[in-house]
């Protein structure tokens, strides 16, 4: 059996997800990356996307929100202003959520302070989406 | 003298007092267990934006990041107070409002600007001579992290312009549901390890030093994580005084209403006694003239 560390995805409002794992992968600000058990440390700022995990034959996807990533050897921590699992997505309000988002960016000018609210409202519901049509599969 | 009639009205209408009174402290208590479920779901991820600033904290080399450079001079005071939107929840907002006025009296010497979050705060403050900067109703239900984020940039912009020069928020932490305490909490400029925090991490340190201590990677550099962390720390921290205010004016709320239900009940007791006793008074009346009138008539 493969090594496995600890990954742990908390928001303000809750944990949501502190369970072993052999692997996950992670939108990080520098492109995607992926932790194994053992990994080096590393802080890392993260982007809105798709984490996906994997431990056995058991694997998810998570939706997260911006944050940061704190890996270690044994454990990896993620702390996002959102996060999401395949259950909890409701792919109605996912799809108007980006529909919103979209107008709204569309409505702005590139460099007023909401235009970048809109971006990340629009760049978390793609991630809900993407994550919801997956599973779907 | 209070007629029979009276007393009766009187009972009815303490009875529904203590009914609205006792619904009040129902929802109460499960908002205060709400609310409290709230606190604890947002520690891991507090504590863990703590270790996290900490570690980078003592990272950093060269000038300190703008948010955590205290200022030589400090003249303009930045004061965010929190306060609850609804009465009827006994001596929180009162105390809430005490401790904002002597916190005042303290730093009479500095130019002091007032954020107010809960209505209760803005209507005290409505009509005292104090800048206020801004203001907003704490909105009913759980306390929303947007909310706290949107406050603690607008204090940041005002901090990092120079226009403050330290931001305090003035809370409620919530220690029981018979203890509320208000607390002052310096917000900003955000002041490095907390002193048992440090030494919590030199011991760490000791017991890392047996193994080769390998340097941890910043991604992209230790210098933006940190400025995007900071911001995130200041709304945490905000988040949480938000989430143990609520706490408390629910708490607060909880014990107040029930203290208003048991007196209600003694009013009642009370009452109910005087309302017998006249009852059996006049029938007692009543008695002795029907036996002095058959009397009369032997």
């Amino acid at each position: 059996m493969a090594e496995t560390f600890l990954l742990e995805i908390v928001t303000p409002y809750r944990r949501l997800f502190s369970k072993e794992v052999e692997e996950m992968s992670a939108p990080g600000a520098l492109g995607e990356f992926g932790v194994l058990a053992g990994h080096t440390p590393l802080v890392t700022i993260l982007t809105a996307g798709v984490l996906a995990y994997k431990k056995g034959a058991e694997s998810g996807r998570i939706a997260i929100g911006k944050g940061y990533a704190e890996v270690t050897h044994t454990r990896t921590t993620i702390l996002v202003d959102n996060a999401e699992a395949d259950t909890e997505i409701d792919i109605q309000t996912a799809r108007d959520a980006l529909q919103k988002a979209e107008d709204m960016m569309r409505g702005l000018d590139p460099d007023a302070p909401d235009y970048k609210a809109a971006q990340e409202a629009f760049e978390l519901a793609e991630a809900r989406i993407a994550v919801k049509e997956k599973q779907g599969k | 003298m209070p007629s029979l009639r009276d007393i009766k009205r009187r009972i009815k209408s303490v009875k529904n007092t203590r009914q609205i009174t006792k619904a009040m402290k129902m929802v109460s208590a499960a908002k205060l267990k709400k609310a409290q479920d709230d606190i604890n779901a947002a520690r891991p991820y507090a504590e863990k934006m703590l270790d996290f600033v900490n570690s980078l904290a003592s990272k950093t080399t060269g000038t300190p990041h703008p948010l955590m450079s205290s200022r030589a001079e400090v003249k303009n005071l930045g004061v965010l107070l929190l306060t609850s939107d609804r009465g009827l929840c006994g001596g929180f907002n009162t105390a809430m409002l005490r401790a904002a006025e002597s916190f005042l009296r303290e730093h009479r010497e500095a130019k002091i600007s007032l954020g107010l979050i809960g209505k209760r705060g803005m209507e005290y403050f409505k009509r005292r001579e104090i800048t206020v900067i801004n203001s907003r109703p704490a909105g009913s239900g759980r306390p929303d992290y947007a909310a706290a984020a949107a406050s603690a940039e607008e204090m940041m912009r005002l901090f990092t312009g120079g226009e403050l020069d330290e931001v305090y928020v003035i809370y409620s932490e919530f220690k029981s549901v018979i203890n509320q305490k208000p607390v002052v909490h310096k917000l900003l400029p955000i002041t490095p390890p907390a002193p048992e925090k440090a030494a919590e991490g030199e011991g760490a340190a000791k017991d890392l030093s047996a193994q080769p201590e390998i340097p941890v990677i910043y991604e992209p550099s230790v210098d933006a994580v940190l400025s995007g962390l900071l911001p995130k720390y200041v709304e945490i921290q905000l988040f949480r005084a938000m989430l143990e205010s609520s706490a408390s004016e629910h708490g607060a709320r909880m014990t107040s209403m029930d203290s208003a239900s048991k007196n209600a009940s003694e009013m009642i007791g009370s009452l109910t006694l005087k309302y017998n006793r006249l009852r059996q008074a006049a029938i007692t009346k009543e008695l002795m003239e029907i036996i002095g009138g058959a009397e009369a008539l032997k």
